[in-house]
């Protein structure tokens, strides 16, 4: 089995998934585990890196494909450096995020679920993150932003955004 | 075999049965009529469907009877004015949630969700319908999978996985978004496990997955496909 187009066999991200995968004892109701250590080391899950875990699991690919699509967590192809995800269950769309939401597709001309052009933004949308109290709900970078205004996220997203520039230099 | 014998009563009739075996199969074993979809003899239950259900004396759930076994002093309805309302609601919704239009369809006149629309009196769909615009995968040489006209019973995946043991085909997405995909989302033909058996298309309800060419009627046997038999019979 060769997954090759972006893993090398002595990838040592590679190498780091089959130690878990040992660890996990090739069980196969670990692919949850897996799927997520597999996101962790690469950033997103590749079809080439699902299709490496389906054979190594002695896993259908397609059940593999299905897992990773239905929950929202995993991700299919590369984020960027920064990843907004604004809430859009019930409680928070009632208490305006979607205008939130299209706030910030305006000022930084992005799509909901895309990444912008030079890798820098991503946005997502996500359904009901159990914090409906301090709805709307907005994620920055894994820092959760309650009762969020549409000025507070955009000065936030900003002010993390424009940190990275200054760090790339 | 010691296998444990319930005494249960389905629509006032006293019936016997084997302790682990589904109201379903102890109705049918009976000639009692339940209606059904996503349910097909030979593969599991997995009531997904919710036309099965029934009610239980004393209970105000309601139970689908795919997947319920029986259990001692069982007192079972199937059919009230309650489950018809429930079904024929069923129906409605299923044929609002995807691009349902009989006569273009291939399936037209051999369809199940055509068939039990007629019988619960369905003749015209109460909310907005969404119409999907999900791309036709017509790649593989002898198939095609129409997704817009899918209602997800999931009885092509199980099939693939059950009897052909191969599991090409499995469910992306969820919710509205679901999806039928072969393999890693590949389109049919690229799809490195498929066997071309055609079960797939020989257990759908509907005409989302077909033979390329005909339509369901010159194809489809609705005696149940044999192979489902062969399998019961080992």
């Amino acid at each position: 089995m060769n997954a090759s187009k972006m893993i090398s066999k002595d990838d040592k991200r590679l190498i780091m998934l089959d130690a878990f995968i040992r660890k996990q004892q090739f069980k196969k109701d670990a692919l949850i585990e897996i799927l997520h250590t597999a996101q962790d080391l690469f950033g997103y899950l590749d079809k080439d890196i699902m299709l490496y875990i389906s054979k190594i699991l002695n896993l259908p690919a397609s059940h593999v494909y299905g897992v990773a699509t239905f929950y929202n967590f995993f991700k299919l192809r590369k984020s960027g450096t920064h990843v907004i995800t604004v809430c859009l269950g019930t409680a928070c769309y009632v208490k305006g995020a979607e205008e939130i939401l299209s706030v910030i597709e305006r000022e930084f001309n992005i799509k909901r679920g895309e990444t912008d052009t030079n890798n820098r933004l991503s946005l997502f949308v996500t359904r009901c993150i159990g914090s409906c109290a301090m709805a709307p709900n907005v994620i920055i970078d894994e820092e959760v932003i309650g009762r969020a205004s549409k000025e507070d996220v955009l000065s936030k997203i900003k002010s993390v955004v424009g940190v990275s520039l200054i760090e790339a230099g | 075999m010691s296998q444990k014998t319930v005494r249960l009563v389905i629509d006032g009739k006293e019936v016997h049965a084997a302790e682990d075996e589904t109201i379903l199969k102890v109705a049918l074993e009976n000639e009692i009529d339940i209606p059904t979809m996503c349910y097909l003899e030979g593969l599991s239950g997995l009531g997904g469907c919710r036309l099965c259900l029934v009610e239980a004396k004393g209970m105000s759930k309601l139970f689908p009877a795919c997947t319920t076994p029986v259990s001692n002093g069982m007192e079972i309805t199937t059919n009230s004015e309650r489950l018809l309302k429930h079904r024929k609601k069923v129906i409605e919704l299923l044929l609002s949630e995807r691009t349902h239009i009989c006569s273009v369809c291939v399936a037209n006149g051999s369809c199940e969700l055509q068939e039990m629309a007629t019988r619960f009196g369905v003749d015209h769909v109460p909310v907005v319908r969404r119409w999907t615009g999900f791309e036709l995968d017509m790649s593989h040489e002898r198939f095609v999978i129409d997704r817009n006209r899918c209602i997800l019973c999931t009885r092509c995946i199980r099939v693939c996985d059950e009897i052909e043991g191969v599991h090409t085909l499995d469910l992306k997405m969820r919710g509205k978004d679901a999806q039928v995909i072969m393999d890693l989302d590949e389109p049919w033909a690229s799809s490195y496990s498929c066997t071309s058996c055609s079960k797939c298309s020989a257990v759908c309800p509907v005409g989302a997955i077909y033979i390329k060419g005909k339509s369901l009627a010159e194809t489809k046997n609705r005696a149940l496909p044999e192979f489902v038999f062969e399998r019961r019979k080992r």
